[in-house]
């Protein structure tokens, strides 16, 4: 990242208006057959528009479970999480789907791709079922992510990077407004990571969104705004 | 935009199947061929009912009444006119027997011109053929069957033994087997009887009224109530209500196929569906969109089987196709709501079937997280979870099931104790497979042979719907083998006790009658001429017909009795004591030495119960006396039937030198043989079409196997391979593949074997006594249960072969590659 490109991404000055995403002291935990386990704690988080964010922590700290609460894919136990000023938590299903749909794109550790379409069908998939759809954008996402020649291919006859950029493509060709991504580089050599990783960074430059990623390697988090750590269910970091 | 996003969802769950052209086949397969069996047999029942109705109508319209003689006799020619004049749109028919080539034919004459919509003759009067039929030598209208019967081509005219020649022969499916129509004037010549008639009939409500009858025929005639006659369709229907439920049985087999593969298709789209979650597709919208694929595809697999029923019910009944072709609206008339109405209850089964089939998966997608982090059980124990929630609900079946048999009433009771027994034993099937496997492992010796039970048990679950299917298939086969069997044996059986007087005529009048009895008694060939009299009555308001007989030899000897007091037949002869019809014995419950009220003419008679008897199919009750008595009681008693005992090889003499001799003082006679011969005709063609589903639903079944194993093959590479890897070569892998199914299609044929009888008893000792009030006796046929043994293993070898040949051809870097994609 150039400074050229952070200053001119704070210019809207986040801490001004109304951050994009506000996490409020969110609790979750889980139901076991040996009682309940407090996975988070009080989680406080903020990002701005166009701001990116690293969010580490040991093995089982809860970054996924706090990534997916934040994605909608699953609800708090207590606390709030405003993405663009609209509640995530405590929503009907359906609000929440609309919500995935509209705003947020998500890259899965293990890509979650679908496996019946090719990689254009599923880089279109979401857009499309999100009623935004833009021919231009999506050749131009496979350009960049240098899927272009392989986009009648199927999941199983790509390699894991391909895979990668191939959920990332999917999760921005939405033009999301907030982008999150759990290890998306953990089944990645060092160096595909970085690759997919600079491309990725690229792209989320261009659409302006918020970018929120959970890694264990100290290393890429450096190369985001920001980074925090999750221990003993809360957040502590930079 | 709704709209547009249910496309996309509904596009991307279909690119599943471009990509799994062998499980949709599976599936399509077995949607197609549950509704191809239910929609044939349908078809089938139609067909057949169609076909009864056609014979019926030959006679009159079955659901009309028509004029007939009130003593028994012709109608004159004269009172039809009169009849006509007065405005009455009735038509003459005139029935006989002929004998031709030592076979009798029955000859019906009907006149085109009046005959009613709806009977046999009523196309020639749209088809262009009218004229021929009536001019000049005209046309003998017959059945294929027939046709081929008397060894004649069409447009040849045969002669009887009478020495009259029949116009000549033309072909219709319109007209029953063993029938010959034609002109009513060419019926008197070739009959012998000018100016007469048998009946005169008419369409339904354009029959005088007693009244006018009376007005204009005195008492000459008489109205005749369609259910005075014997009707064919009443004892048929037992045979079509088993039909059906054979049908839908084969349904059910056939739906076993489309839950394993709906099963799968889901199974292997839960990482799809779970994507599509996530990405924001709304889980009602979801749903929705499911339920619409697994309608869609019911549709269409519904429509590919409703076209293979069509055609199963055609080669069944080749000699009928082309009428079949009524059933799809090419006839005139009432058909075309037939041909709506026959599709939509296909396509309706279909979706039914298929929704029904794939429910539990459908709830699965319902309940489905989006996150997926709950472990899943080791396999053991999520089998043993299943075959324990497997054997509670085949518990609750079974106990189901007995409750309606100790407690049920009616036809629903017995077909819920059914119902539960088939889907208790198969629900019970892998419960009894893992314990018999689980015995074979402990017994094994050998790291290979222990394998082998092992791996046949983990196998299990995923070979358990197939086997199921295959299970109830194989109970079907002997339930219905069984009882078809057994009705063929004693109908058959009875009708040869019943019918052994080897001629019946019917006289003209009671005078006419002893006149024939006096000149047979004179005739050295002839060893009895035994009077059948009747009289009619009500019991109970139930319509019952008295028959008073002789005490003779041929009732002693040979009349069946299903149970009887010692001296029955002596109590019959000296009017103490009567013989009753099951039927009527259930419908009153009354038993032997209950006392009988019957009402005559002048008083109630009353006298003691010895002897209750068989009268399979008969709507109407009946009750056997002694002749003698019969007529003290009703002094208007029909004195005009008898049977004749005569050398077997006299009989056709004796009845042409009756015919000659008397001429129209017999209004109809008829040898044994064609007697047996129309009766046991029509069943013959239901036994074949029986046959020919039993073996469908034996392929069905087949298939369901085939399917599974084929879906099952990926899985198995992985399964199969660790054991290739440590040294088992694959002809051995394959070996104990094959063995592995032929032992398991083994143990569940044996099963079937008491499962298919307890069926057949069901089938002849419930639903037949609720429905018709009279029970089949139960016969067993052990070598049908050989037979569906073997049938099981040819099946099982046949469905092992392509999924182990797949493996023999699979090249060992992709049995390594299992390894390399093995999480
Ligand atoms: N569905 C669940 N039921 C019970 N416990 C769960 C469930 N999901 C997660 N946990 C527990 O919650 C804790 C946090 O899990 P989470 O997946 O958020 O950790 P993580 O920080 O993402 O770990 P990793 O870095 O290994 O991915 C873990 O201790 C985990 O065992
Ligand atoms: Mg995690």
């Amino acid at each position: 990242m150039t400074l050229i490109d952070r200053t001119h991404r704070a210019g809207g000055s986040p801490q001004a208006s109304a951050p994009l995403l506000r996490v409020s002291d969110v609790r979750k935990s889980y139901a076991t057959p040996q009682g309940p386990i407090p996975v988070l704690k009080g989680v406080d988080l903020t990002l701005a528009a166009g701001e990116s964010l690293a969010l580490l922590g040991e093995s089982g700290s809860g970054k996924s479970t706090l990534l997916h609460l934040i994605g909608g894919l699953d609800d708090a136990d207590s606390g709030e999480i405003m993405l663009d000023g609209v509640r995530v938590t405590g929503q009907p299903d359906a609000e929440r789907a609309a919500l995935r749909r509209e705003r947020i794109g998500i890259v899965f550790q293990q890509f979650n791709l679908v496996p019946s379409l090719t990689v254009a069908g599923n880089i279109a998939f979401q857009a499309r079922i999100a009623g935004r759809f833009d021919a231009a954008w999506q050749e131009e996402l496979m350009e960049r992510l240098g899927l272009a020649a392989l986009r009648h291919r199927y999941p199983e006859q790509l390699s894991g990077g391909q895979q990668q950029r191939v959920s990332i493509g999917r999760a921005l060709a939405i033009r999301p407004r907030l982008l999150i991504a759990d290890e998306p580089t953990g089944n990645l050599d060092e160096a595909t990571g970085d690759e997919v990783m600079g491309l990725a960074l690229d792209l989320i430059a261009r659409t302006g969104c918020g970018f929120l990623m959970v890694t264990h390697s100290t290393r890429l988090a450096r190369r985001l705004d920001r980074q925090v750590t999750l221990a003993s269910g809360v957040l502590a970091g930079a | 935009m709704a709209p547009d996003r249910a496309f996309w969802i509904f596009a991307t769950l279909l690119s599943h199947w471009r990509r799994h052209p062998l499980n949709f086949a599976t599936l399509v397969i077995g949607l197609a061929v549950a509704t191809a069996l239910w929609s044939g047999v349908q078809a089938l029942n139609q067909q057949a009912r169609t076909s009864y109705d056609r014979a019926a109508q030959v006679f009159g319209d079955a659901g009309a009444a028509s004029i007939v003689s009130a003593k028994g006799t012709s109608v004159a020619q004269e009172h039809y006119v009169a009849l006509r004049r007065a405005g009455w749109k009735v038509s003459p028919v005139i029935e006989g027997s002929v004998r031709i080539g030592g076979v009798s034919y029955r000859l019906v004459g009907v006149e085109p011109l009046t005959v009613p919509k709806g009977s046999a003759v009523a196309g020639l009067a749209t088809g262009g053929d009218l004229e021929a039929f009536l001019k000049a030598p005209g046309q003998t209208l017959v059945a294929t069957e027939t046709l081929r019967e008397l060894g004649a081509a069409g447009g040849s005219r045969p002669v009887t033994e009478g020495k009259q020649a029949l116009p000549p022969l033309v072909v219709t499916e319109a007209v029953a087997p063993g029938i010959l129509v034609m002109d009513i004037g060419a019926a008197q010549v070739i009959l012998g009887k000018p100016q007469q008639l048998t009946r005169l009939i008419g369409g339904q409500g354009e029959m005088p009224d007693e009244a006018s009858l009376v007005a204009i025929g005195g008492d000459a005639l008489k109205l005749e109530q369609p259910e005075e006659r014997g009707d064919l369709a009443r004892l048929t229907d037992s045979f079509h209500l088993n039909l059906t439920a054979f049908g839908l049985l084969a349904f059910i087999v056939g739906l076993f196929i489309v839950h394993a593969s709906i099963g799968l298709a889901f199974e292997q789209r839960l990482g799809t569906l779970r994507t599509m979650r996530a990405v924001g597709v709304p889980l009602r919208l979801l749903m929705l969109v499911l339920v619409g694929e697994v309608v869609l595809l019911a549709l269409l697999a519904g429509a590919i089987g409703m076209v293979c029923g069509y055609v199963i019910a055609a080669a069944l009944l080749p000699d009928v196709a082309a009428s079949l072709s009524g059933l799809y609206g090419a006839h005139v008339g009432g058909h075309l709501a037939l041909q709506g109405r026959w599709w939509a209850s296909g396509l309706g089964m279909a979706s039914a079937g298929a929704l029904a089939a794939s429910a539990v998966s459908l709830l699965k997608v319902y309940r489905l997280p989006i996150l997926a982090v709950a472990k899943p059980l080791a396999w053991r124990e999520a089998q043993h979870a299943q075959l324990r929630r497997q054997g509670v609900l085949a518990a609750m079946c079974l106990v189901i099931g007995a409750i309606a048999f100790l407690w049920g009433r009616g036809l629903v009771a017995g077909f819920v104790v059914i119902a539960g027994v088939l889907l208790g034993a198969a629900l019970l099937l892998p419960l009894l497979l893992a314990v018999v496997l689980r015995l074979g492992e402990r017994r094994a010796s050998g790291a290979l042979a222990q394998w082998f039970w092992a791996d046949t048990r983990l196998q299990l679950s995923g070979l358990s719907l197939a086997l199921m299917a295959l299970l109830l298939a194989l109970a079907a086969n002997v339930g219905v083998g069984t009882m078809v069997e057994g009705f063929r044996k004693t109908f058959t059986g009875w009708l040869d006790e019943r019918l052994n007087s080897e001629l019946y005529f019917d006289a003209a009048g009671a005078q006419e009658g002893g006149e024939i009895a006096e000149w047979l008694g004179r005739d050295p060939r002839v060893t009895a001429v035994l009077p059948v009299w009747k009289a009619e009555t009500r019991i109970g308001g139930w319509p019952v017909d008295v028959y008073g007989t002789r005490d003779h030899a041929t009732y002693r000897d040979h009349f069946t009795l299903l149970s009887h007091t010692a001296d029955a037949w002596d109590r019959v002869r000296d009017g103490e004591g009567a013989l009753i019809s099951e039927q009527l014995a259930r419908r009153m419950d009354i038993g032997l030495g209950s006392p009988l009220a019957l009402p005559t003419a002048d008083g109630v008679w009353e006298l003691p119960v010895v002897g209750l008897y068989p009268d399979y199919g008969n709507p109407k009750g009946q009750v056997r006396v002694n002749v003698d008595h019969l007529v003290r009681h009703w002094a208007d008693a029909r004195r005009t039937s008898y049977s004749v005992r005569v050398a077997p090889s006299d009989a056709g003499a004796l009845m042409t030198a009756m015919q000659s001799h008397f001429d129209g003082k017999i209004a109809r006679i008829v040898d044994q043989a064609s007697l047996k011969q129309i009766s046991t005709q029509i069943f013959e063609r239901t036994f074949a079409v029986t046959g020919a589903l039993n073996t469908l639903t034996l392929i069905v079944s087949g298939i369901a196997l085939f399917a599974s194993l084929l879906t099952l093959s990926d899985l198995r590479l992985a399964q199969l391979a660790p054991v290739w890897a440590l040294g088992v070569t694959r002809r051995k892998l394959m070996d104990l593949e094959i063995g592995k199914l032929l032992v398991l299609a083994a143990i569940t044929a044996v099963l079937a074997v008491p499962l298919g009888l307890v069926l057949a008893w069901c089938l002849v000792a419930i639903v037949n006594v609720q429905a018709f009030g009279w029970r089949l006796p139960f016969h067993v046929f052990p070598t049908q249960w050989g037979l569906i043994v073997a049938l099981a293993l040819a099946t099982a070898f046949l469905a092992s072969i392509v999924p182990v040949v797949r493996l023999g051809r699979t090249a060992p870097q992709d049995l390594l590659k299992v390894f390399a994609n093995e999480r």
